[in-house]
């Protein structure tokens, strides 16, 4: 996030919501949302679904999913066309603007409302509403990233915030809601093929070399492979050994067919989890790690706040603290690691990433206890940056960019008619590797379902509460029918928790170009009473 | 900025605060029940009356908002005797299942009855009292009628017969979570606690968040206990008022993130005999005290789950099957492999994939462990997915 959520919850006018449920996926932010709300601040959500927050919406632009970057340049071109833009803003602290403007003058209020399945009025009402507040916040989720398209969804929406001014001040900003714990953190800490700590490119011979310096050893610096290519590697045999810490991609990943025969074609895989998941019942060698509860760090979160996890029990005999795992390894690999510990970690953590350079175990424990610190946070005396750009942007000026609207890869046709999305309900979460080891949480719910519009239903013979068979040109599931009108026609939806009818046999691995981030919110489906 | 007069010492206070904020603001403690820190404050309890020179009576501090010039005096014979007076008569209004809450050591009412002299009447009195009415000398209202339990909610449950309707659950569905499942019903002294936890709570709006739960100082709302072992669960917000005093029973609170959404919800862990028997929000920047049904209800009965894996598994390349090995096998294995591997075809036929769960300082060194010892730069976390 740009922003914090206490300055967006306290000072923002109009709060516009894109493609996220908070209510059930980031509970605490919808109860924060609700607040903002009732202190009178507009909210627009800009989503699919009916979800809860939509009842409480000023307006709900219920647009046909993937139609995300025809909705934001339609937007920018409507805050231009109404005079509804930062002119200073524009002038000062921005670049591309002309360019930018000729693009989105395609994308005209008719065009968009086609395009989207929404109304020109509600569009007009949208960036009137948007457009005319002091301050304005766009909050958004997977419904923005995981498409083909979904970095240029973020691009687009990214304009909408910069034409208006919207960068740099309280109330405002471009927040993605990170959906876990620390995938805030794990991109900062280099987990990610182009990027060392802090999102210092391997590519930059600088950044390397300041890298091998401080660990004694060369660098690769050839260009990695994301996680997403790498299953098609796996298969192709470019990729021969894996090494999976607590992820379950067996049930995560898309198309869990293709997930497999990737994982088999392997010489060898180890995976380290605290339970034998799918993914570890395939693996060679399985290690026994410790949860969150078992050992001392931070996490990252949403807000780029870093913040203290702390041991509170022992954990099982016969576990071993992660870090210990990598060391012993990085040694028997020939690679001379010293057994540190969390804070030491943190502290070289420091020394090599700017944006984490005052942040240390010491600081979090002491006078950034209640509030941890948002990076940047570049000097030990540094408080930390809840607002992202205030009076610059980190390359100086804000480029505008300009994203090309495409349709999502796999449509609804003839053979597979209707258009599915998957994510997340409040009684669990991700792989329930977690939630569902609490009895209650699986008495709520906790096997799979499908919410399917009421008028499909009546076509296809399908009461609420029927078993249903659930099919895409990949693989098939039964599920629990909820019928209502909480998706368009001809739109489906499904929970990805539950491994009794899994929704990712049925999604389609097609990647966005630049994030490689998977499009798990459209694939095409056809549904039959089971 | 008003200035007033505190127990005789002069300070200013925030424009539009109370007596009760400007007090702590100070360091100077007023005993509250019904309060709660920007949740509630509907001066009902009245153990928070302090005297105001000028007033002909006592006020509640909560809800009385200081003036310029104000003499306030928190601590007087006729304050204690209005305040051991007002919480007897909260007790008097229940039976024996309030008494044994007023019992805990732990416990926010134990402590309360501890400060203003009210000694809460011995189990034996309860029980014999119920049914001899001896009771009623002390505790002239207590009821030996029980009012049923209301729990069809598998998290939450409600039990009217400690409830002495404070509303501070009111105030945490209301005022903070903003569900609005959980209200009032009549009013006055007859005032009931319309907690959505029957038979039919899947059709009401409530999230099972629990705030209401954690805001109760007596345990009439609770979170439900887990099977064999498990314990009751602690009493109060004592966030919000003095902490309760755990050490008798032998409780740890560690306070730490979620590991849930990426909200970072600021957590309690309540840890004793080894094992983790709740979770409380704690105050933190980004929850502000709140918790939703994942982070309180379902962030530790994994932990302790009697599925983990306790030793490291190997494949026997005869039968297939996984097999328990040492660390030292194990460990071993995986670095011959893995050595081999990218020893014969180079560190881009390895790959690594990290834990968006998992600390900072995990993933820092398991990417160091990836880039200086797998020698590959196809290092990964489920970022994407």
């Amino acid at each position: 996030m740009t922003n914090s959520i206490d300055d967006i919850v306290d000072q923002a006018d109009v709060i516009m919501l894109v493609g996220s449920n908070p209510e059930e996926a980031h509970p605490v932010i919808g109860m924060r949302i609700r607040q903002a709300v009732e202190r009178g601040c507009r909210l627009i959500v800009v989503d699919p679904r009916d979800i809860g927050l939509a009842a409480q919406a000023d307006i709900h632009l219920k647009l046909r999913p993937g139609t995300n970057v025809a909705f934001a340049n339609g937007m920018v071109n409507l805050l231009i066309q109404l005079g509804l833009f930062d002119k200073d803003f524009v002038r000062e602290r921005t670049e591309g603007f002309r360019i930018m403007q000729a693009q989105v003058e395609e994308f005209t209020p008719r065009f968009v409302a086609e395009e989207c399945g929404v109304t020109v009025q509600d569009l007009v009402a949208t960036a009137k509403m948007y457009g005319q507040a002091k301050r304005a916040a766009i909050l958004y989720c997977l419904g923005v990233t995981e498409h083909t398209t979904g970095t240029d969804g973020v691009m687009a929406l990214s304009n909408i915030a910069m034409v208006s001014g919207n960068l740099g001040v309280a109330g405002g900003g471009m927040n993605p809601l990170r959906g876990q714990n620390n995938v805030q953190g794990a991109c900062d800490m280099g987990a990610g093929p182009d990027d060392l700590t802090g999102y210092q490119k391997v590519c930059d011979p600088a950044a390397r070399e300041k890298f091998e310096r401080a660990w004694g050893v060369e660098l690769p610096s050839w260009p990695g492979t994301k996680a997403t290519e790498c299953f098609p590697a796996m298969l192709e045999g470019r990729i021969k050994g894996l090494f999976i810490f607590g992820e379950d991609p067996v049930r995560t990943d898309p198309d869990t067919h293709h997930v497999l025969k990737a994982l088999e074609a392997l010489e060898f895989l180890v995976v380290e989890d605290l339970f034998l998941t799918e993914t570890a019942k395939l693996a060679d060698v399985v290690l026994p790690g410790r949860s969150y509860a078992e050992k001392e760090g931070t996490f990252t979160n949403t807000e780029r706040r870093i913040q203290r996890v702390r041991r509170a029990v022992e954990g099982p005999a016969g576990a071993r603290l992660d870090t210990e795992v990598f060391t012993e390894l990085m040694n028997r690999m020939g690679y001379e690691q010293p057994a540190l510990t969390p804070a030491q970690l943190m502290d070289e953590i420091a020394s090599l990433t700017p944006i984490y350079g005052g942040v240390s175990h010491a600081r979090l424990d002491g006078e950034a206890a209640a509030r941890g610190l948002q990076w940047p946070c570049p000097a030990p005396d540094h408080p930390g940056t809840p607002i992202l750009h205030v009076s610059s942007f980190t390359n100086g000026v804000g480029a505008f960019s300009t994203p090309d609207y495409l349709r999502s890869a796999e449509l609804p046709d003839e053979e597979y008619p209707l258009l599915l999305m998957t994510g997340r309900v409040l009684y669990q979460y991700n792989a329930c590797a977690m939630t569902g080891r609490t009895t209650a949480a699986n008495e709520v719910v906790g096997s799979s379902f499908i919410e399917i519009n009421t008028h499909d239903a009546a076509m296809l013979g399908i009461a609420d509460g029927d078993r249903v068979r659930v099919m895409s040109r990949r693989g098939q599931v039964e599920a629990s029918a909820r019928v209502s009108g909480k998706t368009n026609p001809g739109e489906t939806w499904m929970p990805f928790h539950f491994q009794d009818g899994n929704a990712n046999w049925l999604t389609h691995a097609a990647l966005d170009r630049v994030s490689k981030a998977p499009e798990y919110k459209v694939c095409a489906i056809k549904v039959e009473k089971a | 900025m008003p200035s007033i007069i505190i127990d005789g010492a002069a300070l200013s206070a925030r424009e539009g605060s109370t007596i009760l904020e400007a007090a702590r603001q100070a360091g100077v403690h007023i005993p509250t029940l019904c309060y709660l820190k920007e949740r509630s404050a509907i001066a009902s309890c009245r153990l928070c009356v302090v005297e105001v020179a000028g007033e002909p009576h006592p006020v509640p501090a909560c809800s009385t908002v200081v003036r310029e010039g104000m003499e306030v005096t928190t601590r007087s014979p006729l304050l204690a005797a209005y305040r051991k007076m007002a919480l007897e008569l909260i007790l008097s209004s229940k039976g024996p299942a309030l008494v044994a809450c007023a019992q805990r050591a732990d416990g926010e009412l134990a402590a309360l009855c501890h400060e203003l002299g009210v000694e809460a009447p011995t189990d034996a009195e309860a029980a014999d009292g119920a049914a001899e009415g001896t009771l009623e000398l002390r505790f002239p209202f207590a009821q030996g009628k029980e009012s049923p339990r209301v729990e069809g909610n598998p998290f939450l449950s409600f039990d009217p017969n400690r409830c002495i309707k404070c509303q501070r659950c009111v105030g945490a569905c209301n005022a903070a979570a903003r569900n609005h499942s959980l209200g009032t019903r009549r009013r006055g002294a007859l005032t009931l606690i319309a907690a959505p936890f029957g038979p039919n709570w899947r059709a009401s709006e409530c999230e099972s968040c629990g705030n209401c739960a954690q805001a109760c100082p007596t345990g009439a709302i609770s979170l439900k206990a887990r099977g064999a072992g498990a314990d009751l669960p602690a009493y109060g917000d004592a966030s919000d008022g003095a902490p309760a005093d755990l050490s008798a029973s032998g409780t740890r609170r560690v306070r730490t993130t979620c590991p849930h959404c990426g909200v970072g919800c600021q957590l309690e862990l309540e840890v004793r005999g080894g094992r983790i028997r709740a979770a409380r929000g704690a105050q933190g920047a980004s929850n502000r005290g709140l918790l939703c049904v994942k982070g309180r209800s379902a962030s530790f009965d994994f932990v302790g789950a009697p599925d983990r894996l306790t030793t490291p598994l190997v494949r026997n390349r005869a039968t297939g099957e996984l097999e328990p090995a040492t660390w030292d096998e194990a460990l071993s294995l995986v670095a011959s492999r893995l050595s081999q591997l990218r020893d014969e075809h180079g560190g881009e036929s390895l790959a690594a994939f990290a834990c968006s769960r998992s600390t900072n300082e995990d993933v820092y060194l398991f990417q160091k462990m990836a880039r200086a010892a797998f020698k590959t730069n196809n290092v990964d976390s489920c970022a994407r997915v």
